[in-house]
């Protein structure tokens, strides 16, 4: 079952991780607070624990940021991340980026760096070229990344919660209720997910919110198993008991609680769900079915980028260097996050 | 007689899941907007009310759903709405041949290159070979299908000439389309494949071989192979389904008659027969996939065998 969960066990280990005992003063701190999940794995740490004198205590979240700075792809792949994130939000509002959908019939196809006068008047500056229709490259793949990227969080979003929610009460019940609830996601897993969302998307419009809710609609399942896996390990640790014999309602434990301390894996698959559902949505908008010209994304940059592949190659490699190396950095850091929140997974 | 038990409870869950598959598709279909006799120009409302009652379509829609589920039964997938004068069962006939080669060879380059490539990583985790082979993986995921398969189709079918880029028949373009899906799962296949790999070579057993001096090799294969390769199993059910979906891009890119186009021609025109048809078979043939997945899984590792 957990097989399924792919990216989760697709171990990373050639990252120069930072080795989670090299420094054991971190790694006795974290294993002091209470309910950490790393409590599990710690036990040789708390060992040899004799704190001398009182220390400032760590928290998990700070331990997992310490081992991630370690991990220099990771980080760069964050900040690249954060740069592509910034750079296609607000570089759109500076004053000099040209509206991406004005076309220029006399300009087309103009090559990278190059400055004219259109027929009429306005002077244009391709920093990228232009594309068959004269508009300017860099601009679209400014608009077309805000697009793909609001996709995948805002898809991610949605895949969250009900995979989260889901899962976890799944979890937290058990017995029966659980089988049939994850009975249902068996069955959903066999369903071809792209025939799915093709039909969701063409029945109920080209809406861009429409997108947001049936990408996410699909992809919450994996994360539903792990959410819910990791309940059922907790469910049955001594603080969920306290927590019952104080009198606390089911629903009150499940979302203090339980929910709190999956925290690790949702945010791994999370990271990892980000350039999954980017890449489904560049798929229907290379199918013609997701962003509707003349807006962009980058799927459908790459698509038109791909009909001209021959004449005007720039216009396929561009959209699909910043589309890949967005992907790259996003797993790559999923890959640091996991080394850095589950140490244990990442041993040997 | 254990293992009859497993399986026949398989396959049972199996039916069931398609039921509700092809309830899901029936209800979804009719529940959207916009019907198949919309038409850019106007249609008189008396000719709309004949061909809904040619088709059935004016029974309440229990009936209809229970007369689909009778005709289906006997095979009849219905008339296809979009393609007059076809039946579902011959559009699909005609296409479904072509998803099928092109998701099954990318099935079998995907496993050809993914396996060796994971189960190498592993055995030489940590060295040079190992970095290389995983950043190519990388690449081959985080370069989608719908770069890979134009510039495969540039330069082996343009520029170098090996290969048609377009059209099916006596062509071999489809070569090209399924080595585009074939890389993209073989990448995931030798990831998998190395994490598992390496799960299993760190267990007693391993150390207990290489302790009695078993040779590397033969622990590899013989003692870490078969449990190594059990999620890779595992993944095909999920693959096969991906491969589904990949062949409707490559299928785009190279120009083949699969049934792609024709799927999503029919969800736009809501050519409903079509549609369920489409979706009843590619949901057969994936629980097809997963119910041999599961048989086979339970043969490699008998734990997973108990339905806890």
């Amino acid at each position: 079952m957990g097989i399924l969960s792919v990216h989760l066990t697709l171990k990373n280990e050639r990252l120069n991780h930072p080795n989670p005992r090299s420094d054991s003063r971190k790694f006795r701190m974290s294993s002091l607070s209470p309910d950490s999940p790393l409590t599990m794995h710690g036990q040789d740490a708390h060992a040899t624990a004799h704190p001398a004198a009182p220390e400032k205590g760590s928290s998990l979240g700070r331990d997992a940021w310490y081992r991630l700075q370690k991990n220099y792809l990771a980080m760069a792949s964050l900040w690249f991340f954060v740069a592509v994130v910034i750079v296609c939000f607000f570089l759109p509002l500076a004053p000099g980026i040209p509206d991406p959908n004005v076309t220029h019939p006399d300009l087309q196809s103009m090559p990278a760096f190059s400055a004219a006068t259109s027929m009429e008047g306005t002077e244009v500056y391709y920093l990228l070229g232009s594309d068959h229709l004269g508009r300017d490259i860099f601009s679209r793949m400014l608009y077309g990344g805000r697009v793909s990227l609001a996709v995948g969080f805002l898809a991610t979003i949605v895949s969250l919660t009900i995979g989260v929610v889901y899962g976890a009460v799944s979890g937290f019940v058990g017995g029966r209720t659980d089988a049939a609830m994850m009975r249902i996601v068996d069955i959903l897993y066999a369903l071809p997910f792209m025939i799915i969302v093709i039909i969701l998307t063409t029945y109920f419009g080209n809406k861009l919110w429409l997108l947001f809710v049936c990408i996410g609609a699909v992809e919450w399942l994996t994360m539903s198993r792990i959410v819910r896996g990791q309940v059922r390990s907790l469910k049955g640790q001594e603080f969920v008991d306290a927590a019952r014999s104080l009198g606390l309602s089911n629903w009150h434990i499940i979302r203090r609680h339980l929910i709190p301390n999956t925290v690790g894996p949702v945010i791994i698959y999370t990271t990892l769900t980000v350039p999954a559902v980017m890449r489904l949505e560049a798929i229907l908008s290379f199918l013609g079915l997701g962003v509707q010209p003349p807006d962009a994304s980058w799927g459908a940059l790459i698509k038109e980028g791909a009909d001209r592949m021959a004449s005007d190659p720039g216009l396929l490699v561009y959209p699909a260097i910043i589309f890949g190396a967005t992907l790259f950095s996003l797993n790559f850091l999923g890959d640091g996050l996991r080394d850095a929140l589950d140490p244990k997974s990442s041993k040997d | 007689m254990e293992t009859l038990r497993y399986v026949v409870s398989r396959f049972l869950q199996s039916l069931f899941a398609l039921l509700c598959i092809i309830t899901i598709t029936f209800f979804l279909a009719r529940l959207a907007p916009g019907g198949p006799f919309l038409d850019e120009k106007a249609v008189p409302e008396h000719l709309i009310e004949q061909m809904k009652r040619n088709y059935g379509f004016d029974k309440p829609l229990p009936v209809q759903y229970g007369l689909y589920l009778g005709r289906l039964v006997q095979g009849d997938l219905g008339p296809s709405l979009g393609n007059k004068g076809f039946t579902v069962n011959e559009v699909i006939a005609e296409g479904f041949p072509v998803s099928f080669m092109l998701g099954i060879s990318g099935l079998i380059i995907a496993l050809l290159i993914g396996v060796p490539v994971g189960v190498v990583a592993a055995a030489k985790r940590n060295t040079a070979v190992d970095y290389s082979l995983m950043a190519f993986t990388m690449l081959g995921i985080c370069l989608p299908t719908f770069v890979i398969a134009p510039l495969l189709g540039e330069i082996f079918g343009l520029k170098l000439g090996w290969f048609d880029v377009a059209l099916w028949e006596n062509s071999s373009a489809w070569f090209l389309g399924a080595v585009t899906l074939g890389l993209y799962y073989s990448a995931y296949i030798a990831r998998l494949t190395r994490g598992s790999m390496l799960d299993v070579l760190s267990q007693d057993f391993i150390r207990t071989a290489r302790a009695k001096g078993v040779a590397p090799v033969k622990v590899l294969f013989k003692h870490a192979f078969r449990g190594g390769i059990t999620p890779v199993v595992a993944y095909l059910g999920p693959a096969l389904a991906g491969l589904i979906g990949g062949s409707f891009v490559v299928e785009t890119v190279f120009g083949l008659p699969g049934l792609g186009q024709h799927f999503i021609k029919a969800a736009t025109n809501r050519d409903y027969w079509l549609i369920n048809g489409t979706v009843t078979v590619f949901a057969v043939l994936i629980l097809v996939m997963n119910f041999l997945v599961d048989v086979l899984q339970g043969w490699l590792d008998p734990r997973t065998r108990s339905n806890k």
